[in-house]
């Protein structure tokens, strides 16, 4: 159908062409140029500026609100000195890492367990699939709204937690220990699809004659799990696990509309307390400097899971 | 791995599994759209009542309130957490800066992507790598010099600016899934037609675009949700003027007593198109969410 379509396209080519093929003067190289022109000037502009720009302002003791009609003031590394030799810093870090472990881990281990499951035929896969990984389309915000809506004192969950399991209701926003643990649900919910959909992706490619063979030899399951399913899929959860890392670190506006980072600051991520310094405090200048410290922790990070990629890949 | 073969308590324990985990995803979604149909007496009920008509009388109330700005009958001496009339207006606003900002992102990303694609640019993987490093930022390292930037520009509270930043947010997407696609399309398809006579800018017109056109499709829809759902350039930029939805769903939660039915249909609204697209984009989600980087 397309192939036909494409066959009458390329016939009246050669009738209107044959003419003067306008635009003849615009070569390659200048379609090249323009083409790729608004993009890099917008990512110029918008992307690499700022950076640049809050780089400059990460030395210099700044403030939107006080030093709004003076030049900023350079003043060295004292704003990463202080920062990085702030407690307080470091528990941010700390919040998120404590976030970003589990979430990331509890989705990969649920996600690729649900792969494994579906990956067969039934009746209804196509629907049942697509509805599963409505969760990770939604706003982060609309998520965080729905489940605390079910998370409040008299919410649903808590209605269930005393009249069918007979506890005491469950502070799941408010507690310093069980509110982390609320995050952390509230992710695996949006993002264990995103670990389902790569998983069965990478389930889906491995060959069947592999698991012929094994069958031939009478390896187990375990064994043909461990040595051909394992193997076949590592790049693909490194992928995941890059992606979602990335993100994870990132937490803001589920954290945000749950607990906003209480109680106390037992839930203030490494992001939230950027913005509280920004924009409640208006340190500009010490923000930028934290903005930067994030940006190095993340690419490291990300470097060292991207040489794990690469070493699953050449063996 | 054929089904048919599988004993029967394997096909009954398989179902068991698979209605837990459809469980666990589904109720949060089930229990926000039952709550949008409820009174606001059947909302704060203790006990949750799940089924319209035999559990609870439903009500559309909500709906209408939320959209045509009524007020319902039952909130006479009941104080209103906060201004819900504004909800139309902050949609409005979500549909004018999602669409506008994603049309000019897949146009813009689009030429970029193919000019990746066709021509020999030097350094181009480098150029590849640079345009997806700048999406790879936490946003929250940009906000500060994008909210001095727009300040001094004048482009905080407009249409313009927070269009172009979600343009730019989304171009490095368009740019690595548009040039995933056109990889996957024959160069000789353009080059039979320019032998034939067409010049470059008309072989691109006439016979790529139109092959590219689901991948164009699919991509925008990607990108429509990601500045649909865009939450903290939103809420810092855009407060007074050109407000979206999200900041509007932060700011209702803390003030008060929560009016969580009309919020339960004003969720329901803005979820909605979500849901749709990604039924419609359902075979294009892997490529999607991986920036292309994934393909079956």
């Amino acid at each position: 159908m397309a192939d036909t379509q494409l066959a009458q396209r390329t016939r009246t080519a050669q009738f209107e062409g044959q003419i003067r093929p306008r635009f003849s003067w615009f070569t390659d190289r200048w379609i090249a140029i323009s083409f790729l022109t608004p993009t890099m000037l917008l990512l110029l502009f918008i992307s690499i500026f700022p950076l640049v720009w809050s780089l400059y302002l990460s030395f210099t003791d700044w403030s939107v609100i006080k030093d709004a009609n003076t030049a900023p003031q350079w003043i060295g590394t004292a704003n990463y000195l202080e920062l990085l030799t702030d407690n307080r810093t470091w528990q941010r870090f700390v919040v998120t890492g404590q976030f970003v472990v589990p979430a990331v881990v509890i989705e990969l281990l649920l996600g690729f367990g649900i792969a494994l499951l579906l990956n067969r035929k039934f009746t209804g896969r196509g629907a049942i699939m697509t509805l599963l990984l409505i969760p990770m389309m939604l706003s982060p915000i609309v998520v965080a709204l729905f489940w605390r809506f079910m998370m409040q004192g008299d919410g649903v969950l808590n209605y269930y937690v005393v009249n069918l399991f007979g506890l005491e209701p469950i502070l799941w926003l408010s507690d310093r220990y069980v509110a982390p643990w609320s995050l952390v649900i509230v992710d695996v919910w949006m993002w264990t699809p995103f670990m389902m959909l790569i998983s069965l992706a990478g389930l889906s490619a491995v060959p069947n004659y592999l698991y012929e063979a094994a069958a031939v030899d009478r390896a187990g399951t375990w064994f043909r799990f461990r040595h051909i399913t394992l193997p076949m899929v590592m790049p693909l959860l490194l992928i995941a696990i890059i992606f979602r890392t990335m993100d994870a670190y990132k937490l803001f506006d589920q954290a945000v509309v749950l607990t906003g980072g209480g109680p106390g600051r037992f839930t203030q991520t490494a992001s939230m307390y950027l913005y509280d310094v920004a924009f409640g405090q208006f340190n500009t200048g010490e923000g930028s400097a934290l903005g930067y410290i994030m940006l190095i922790v993340i690419t490291a990070l990300a470097n060292l899971l991207i040489r794990a990629l690469n070493a699953t890949k050449s063996t | 791995m054929n089904y048919e073969k599988k004993s029967l308590a394997n096909r009954i324990g398989f179902w068991v599994v698979l209605g837990i985990v459809f469980f666990f995803f589904m109720f949060p979604l089930y229990w926000i759209a039952v709550s949008s149909i409820k009174t606001r007496t059947d909302v704060i009920s203790r006990v949750p009542s799940y089924i319209p008509y035999t559990q609870f009388q439903p009500t559309l109330d909500n709906y209408t309130s939320i959209l045509l700005g009524t007020t319902i009958e039952s909130d006479t001496g009941v104080r209103a957490s906060a201004d819900l009339s504004v909800f139309r207006d902050r949609l409005t606003n979500s549909v004018i800066i999602a669409g506008l900002s994603t049309l000019l992102a897949v146009i813009l990303g689009t030429l970029a992507a193919y000019a990746v694609s066709r021509f020999h640019i030097r350094g181009e993987s480098d150029l590849m790598f640079f345009i997806l490093s700048t999406r790879m930022l936490p946003p929250i390292v940009v906000l500060i010099p994008i909210f001095l930037l727009f300040s001094n520009l004048n482009l905080r509270d407009s249409y313009p600016g927070i269009i172009l930043l979600y343009t730019t947010v989304n171009l490095p997407f368009v740019v690595w899934m548009m040039k995933g696609f056109f990889d996957e399309i024959p160069v000789e398809y353009e080059e039979a037609a320019m032998i034939d006579g067409y010049s470059r800018l008309q072989a691109i017109w006439k016979i790529v675009i139109p092959e590219a056109i689901p991948a164009m499709a699919a991509t925008a829809v990607f990108s429509a949700i990601v500045a649909w759902n865009e939450f903290v350039f939103a809420n810092l930029l855009n407060r007074t003027y050109g407000a979206t939805v999200p900041p509007w769903l932060n700011s209702i939660i803390g003030v008060g007593a929560v009016e969580w039915g009309r919020l339960a249909a004003a969720s329901v609204i803005f979820v909605l198109p979500i849901v749709i697209f990604t039924f419609l984009v359902r075979n294009y989600l892997l490529r999607g969410v991986t920036f292309g980087a994934v393909r079956r």
